[in-house]
């Protein structure tokens, strides 16, 4: 399958937000993929605001069966967010169980105005009532079973778009 | 002659599925422990300081062996990690009446036990626990060993291995001294066993030969009798809490003594590295192993321990808990 | 009824015989060895070929529970355990509740065994009464009743006074004195011995000395007194030497050595295996290896058992609350025979320390050899046979060994207590 190139999207998704952003708006990326992207968004949208980062490691629905992965990272999130609206930046939407952990996550720092969901791609796979307002790709035919689509970033810093097949 | 059986606290996979000792932990899942342990201290600033890993578990604080200090810390520990917390301090209840450890066990696993946080005055009485539910096909309860006997104290010495790494980064190129009553120490064993497995070129205990064990140099430390030679040029002084039962008797002739001998002064502090830090385990004896101006002093560390310590508990927990 | 044992290998260590002989028996009795006497009709012929005939074993300690702790262990339970272990005489110490410290106790101990009509139970009679160090018992008495020695069993006599005094009374008589070397206050508390394993498991320890200094107490009563000293369960390579050190000087001692001594050490602990919970404490590896050697050069002059049934709920335990001891009549055989291979020693000269310089030291002739004339206590084994230890396979009441889950050579086949046949087992 072709993939897109990623800093296109990115510039597109960056164009999608643009309109919607207020003063007070704040970018909160998942680890790791949408960090390297919450980064891009945040340069490119001259946001004001320190970025956050969230690892969601310890919140996923699936700790109980495969336990913790070797390295979770700490959280980061270096402002208030009570009554802040907020996007979340994610690099693949797939099942919406991430976006369901981040979620959890997110509101035991407080009670954020709004969330919003930026992401690159929307495999379409969904299993949680969960849409993303911001998304420049949508798949139209599902990957493989056990493909993963990942955002991976290169040592110069360029982002591109990958299929790791199981 | 009976093969020495596998190490019980591993699965056969070498994952951890009790946490019984440090003394023979492999490296890796030292160091795992002390990683997963840094996500956690963020928690601690959270309006909302609670993840919901051990939601639903129920996690027995079981102690033979009064210890408020520790009881409470393992206590936050699973409740920010959402768990059922249930105390029970069968010092005072059910063993006096006759009932023995494994009956205790089995009652509380008919209660839906997910983890035991056991304190006994036994050394190891966990490892009997652990195989107790082993032999009756409970092998999914887990037992983390909060202070057996003279043995060890797990959690203790690696959120002292965790303190470290906080503050000094690197453990290849450390020197490191354990003062004080070794010998009926197991905070020391574990927290000997887990510097030299982490790399610690240099390990030093210091005290007198009343309170150090036999052969305790095969356990890959230097032995000092001296105070002042054994603190020359040492980046971290560990600290041990000297019993008050030990004080006076035929170990020692007297807390004064001791105090002037092994007791950490900022005199005796000076000789180590002038940006040595202090640990202590707590609680405190002032003026017997440690002086009111170094444990109130910049170069003491004790009271970020103490945080570290919630952490460093709650990775272990949910290391035991997960998958 | 007569017997007819044949085609064995017959190792009598008493008579230095090593040699296919048939072995005759008739009313409790050898009566011919070699050749059957004349006019002798066997009413039963036992086929030994391949198995090895033997004097019934002598075990110089097996504790049968009885009285005081009859939950743990009875005399049937236990006799059937010796049978099975091809023990024929057995000494049991005085440590039961009430300890044999009275005539009438050890009467009424010597009737129960007599009337099972197993082993032969030869009581060792306390030292001092209730064992507590206090006074002397009524030695002669306690003679006349049955006993073969006195002990203070485990448990050490602190006033080195009354020890004098007791050593003098039985030397008075001749009597044997039979003592464990333990000092009371130096391995205070101890689980362990002291040493590296004990360190690391902080289990507290029993040093080397606390053996050491109560041996060299003792050997200096026994010069003094003349008393006939017995070092039981000797734990260390220290002690040894100072036993050799006693003997260069003159002093007639012996020695003995429980068998898991000469296979286990500190290390097998382990991961705190209260099944090698045991007084006096397993030591180092070179101790183990000093007391296989004294052993095989004859200067430990006996192996015995120790055979101490413990229940479960007091061995299931964290490792210092456990009770010390382990099962061990069943495995006397195999433990002599599995350190006689590795140590290249003769079978008969294994035998020999197990059978007729064991009942040396008790001071018995009637067992411990199979010379014509003599008792006929016999075992006869499959030496090259090996046996699983399990709980299901031991007979004694008490299940708890470290040979759990081991293979042991050594399997009886036959036990006959004068010349009537105890115990069988043909499976081969």
């Amino acid at each position: 399958m072709e993939l897109p190139d990623a800093n296109g999207l990115c510039e597109q998704l960056a164009a999608q937000i643009r309109p919607q952003l207020t003063p007070d708006t704040a970018l909160i990326g998942i680890h790791t993929g949408g960090v390297w992207l919450a980064e891009r968004l945040h340069a490119a949208l001259g946001i004001a605001e320190p970025l956050g980062i969230i690892d969601v490691a310890f919140y996923r629905d699936d700790f109980g069966s495969r336990g913790l992965h070797a390295r979770p990272r700490k959280s980061d999130i270096p402002f208030d967010i009570d009554g802040r609206p907020l996007i979340l930046v994610d690099d693949v939407l797939y099942t919406g169980r991430t976006t369901r952990a981040a979620l959890n996550e997110l509101f035991d720092y407080g009670r954020p105005g709004r969330v919003d969901l930026a992401v690159l791609v929307d495999r379409g796979e969904r299993q949680l009532p969960i849409s993303p307002r911001y998304c420049p790709l949508t798949l139209t035919e599902p990957l493989p079973a056990g493909s993963r689509l990942r955002l991976s970033r290169s040592e110069a810093g360029e982002l591109s778009l990958r299929i790791i097949n199981a | 002659m009976p093969k020495l059986g596998h190490d019980p606290q591993l699965t056969r996979n070498g994952e951890l599925q009790h946490l019984l000792t440090l003394d023979g932990l492999p490296k890796a899942i030292l160091e795992q422990i002390l990683d997963i342990a840094e996500p956690f201290t963020e928690v601690a600033e959270r309006e909302v300081k609670k993840l919901p890993m051990l939601r639903g578990k129920s996690v027995f604080n079981v102690f033979f062996e009064n210890s408020t200090r520790t009881r409470t810390t393992f206590e936050i520990a699973a409740k920010r990690l959402s768990a059922d917390v249930i105390n029970l301090n069968v010092a005072t209840s059910s063993t006096t009446k006759g009932e023995t450890l494994l009956d205790t066990v089995d009652n509380l696993c008919a209660m839906g036990a997910d983890m035991f946080v056991v304190r006994h005055a036994s050394s190891g009485a966990p490892y009997l626990m652990a195989e107790h539910l082993h032999a009756t096909n409970r092998d999914h309860i887990s037992v983390v060993n909060a202070g057996d006997g003279r043995h060890a104290h797990p959690t203790q010495g690696l959120l002292d291995m965790y303190t470290i790494r906080h503050y000094k980064k690197d453990f290849t190129n450390l020197v490191v001294a354990v003062v004080g009553d070794v010998l009926h120490s197991r905070v020391a064993r574990s927290e000997i066993a887990a510097l030299t497995t982490l790399g610690v070129p240099e390990v030093r205990v210091i005290g007198p030969k009343t309170l150090l064990p036999t052969g305790v140099e095969r356990m890959g430390v230097r032995v000092f009798h001296d105070m002042n030679e054994g603190l020359k040029g040492v980046d971290v002084v560990m600290m041990l809490r000297l019993q008050n039962e030990r004080m006076q008797g035929a170990l020692l002739p007297s807390s004064q003594e001791y105090f002037k001998v092994w007791g950490l002064t900022p005199e005796k502090l000076a000789l180590a590295k002038p940006d040595a830090i202090v640990l202590h385990p707590g609680p405190m004896n002032r003026g017997v192993e440690i002086d009111s101006a170094v444990a109130d002093g910049q170069h003491a560390v004790i009271l970020p321990q103490v945080t570290f310590g919630i952490a460093v508990r709650m990775a272990v927990m949910s290391m035991l808990a997960g998958g | 009824m007569k017997i007819h044992i044949q085609n064995g290998r017959l190792v009598d260590p008493a008579n230095k015989i090593d040699a296919q002989r048939d072995v005759f028996i008739a009313d409790g009795k050898v009566v011919g060895v070699g050749s059957a006497p004349a006019d002798f009709n066997a009413d039963r012929i036992i086929d030994a070929s391949g198995l090895v005939v033997a004097p019934g074993l002598i075990d110089l300690a097996a504790r049968l529970r009885e009285p005081g702790f009859e939950y743990r262990a009875t005399l049937e339970s236990e006799m059937e355990a010796a049978m099975a272990g091809g023990v024929t005489s057995l000494a049991c110490p005085p440590d039961t509740d009430p300890p044999l410290d009275e005539p009438g106790l050890v009467e009424m101990l010597c009737f129960r065994a007599l009337s099972l009509n197993c082993a032969h139970v030869y009581p060792i009679g306390a030292l001092t009464v209730g064992l507590k160090g206090e006074s002397i018992t009524e030695m002669a008495e306690l003679i006349e009743a049955g006993c073969v020695a006195f002990s203070q069993a485990n448990t050490p006599l602190v006033d080195t006074q009354v020890l004098l005094r007791a050593m003098q009374y039985a030397a008075t008589f001749g009597f044997r004195v039979w003592l464990q070397p333990t000092d009371p206050f130096l391995g205070k508390g101890g689980m362990a011995h002291d040493g590296e394993v004990a360190s690391r498991l902080g289990l507290t320890g029993i040093p080397v000395e606390t053996e050491t200094v109560a041996l060299a107490t003792h050997l200096k009563l026994a010069q003094a007194t003349g008393a006939k000293l017995h070092v039981t369960r000797l734990s260390s390579a220290a002690g040894l030497a100072l036993i050799d050190q006693a003997r260069a000087d003159g002093l007639d001692v012996s020695c003995d050595v429980a068998a898991h001594y000469l296979h286990l050490c500190d290390m097998d602990i382990g991961y705190f295996s209260p099944l090698c919970h045991m007084d006096p404490p397993l030591r180092g590896q070179r101790d183990r290896e000093a007391l296989r050697a004294g052993l095989a050069d004859g200067r430990i002059n006996a192996v015995c058992s120790d055979h101490t049934p413990v229940d479960d709920d007091a061995k299931q335990m964290p490792f210092g609350e456990s009770e010390v001891g382990a099962t061990g009549l069943e495995l006397l055989l195999p433990l002599t025979l599995k350190w006689a291979h590795e140590s290249k020693v003769p079978l008969m000269q294994a035998l020999a320390r197990v059978t007729s310089d064991a009942a040396g030291i008790m001071g018995i002739t009637k067992g411990g050899h199979l010379g014509v004339g003599a008792r006929a206590d016999v075992c006869v084994f499959d030496a090259a046979a090996e046996r699983l230890v399990t709980r299901a396979s031991l007979k004694s009441q008490g299940k708890n060994t470290p040979f759990l889950g081991i293979s042991l050579p050594g399997v009886v086949r036959y036990t006959l207590v004068e010349g009537r046949v105890m115990f069988e087992n043909e499976a081969r």
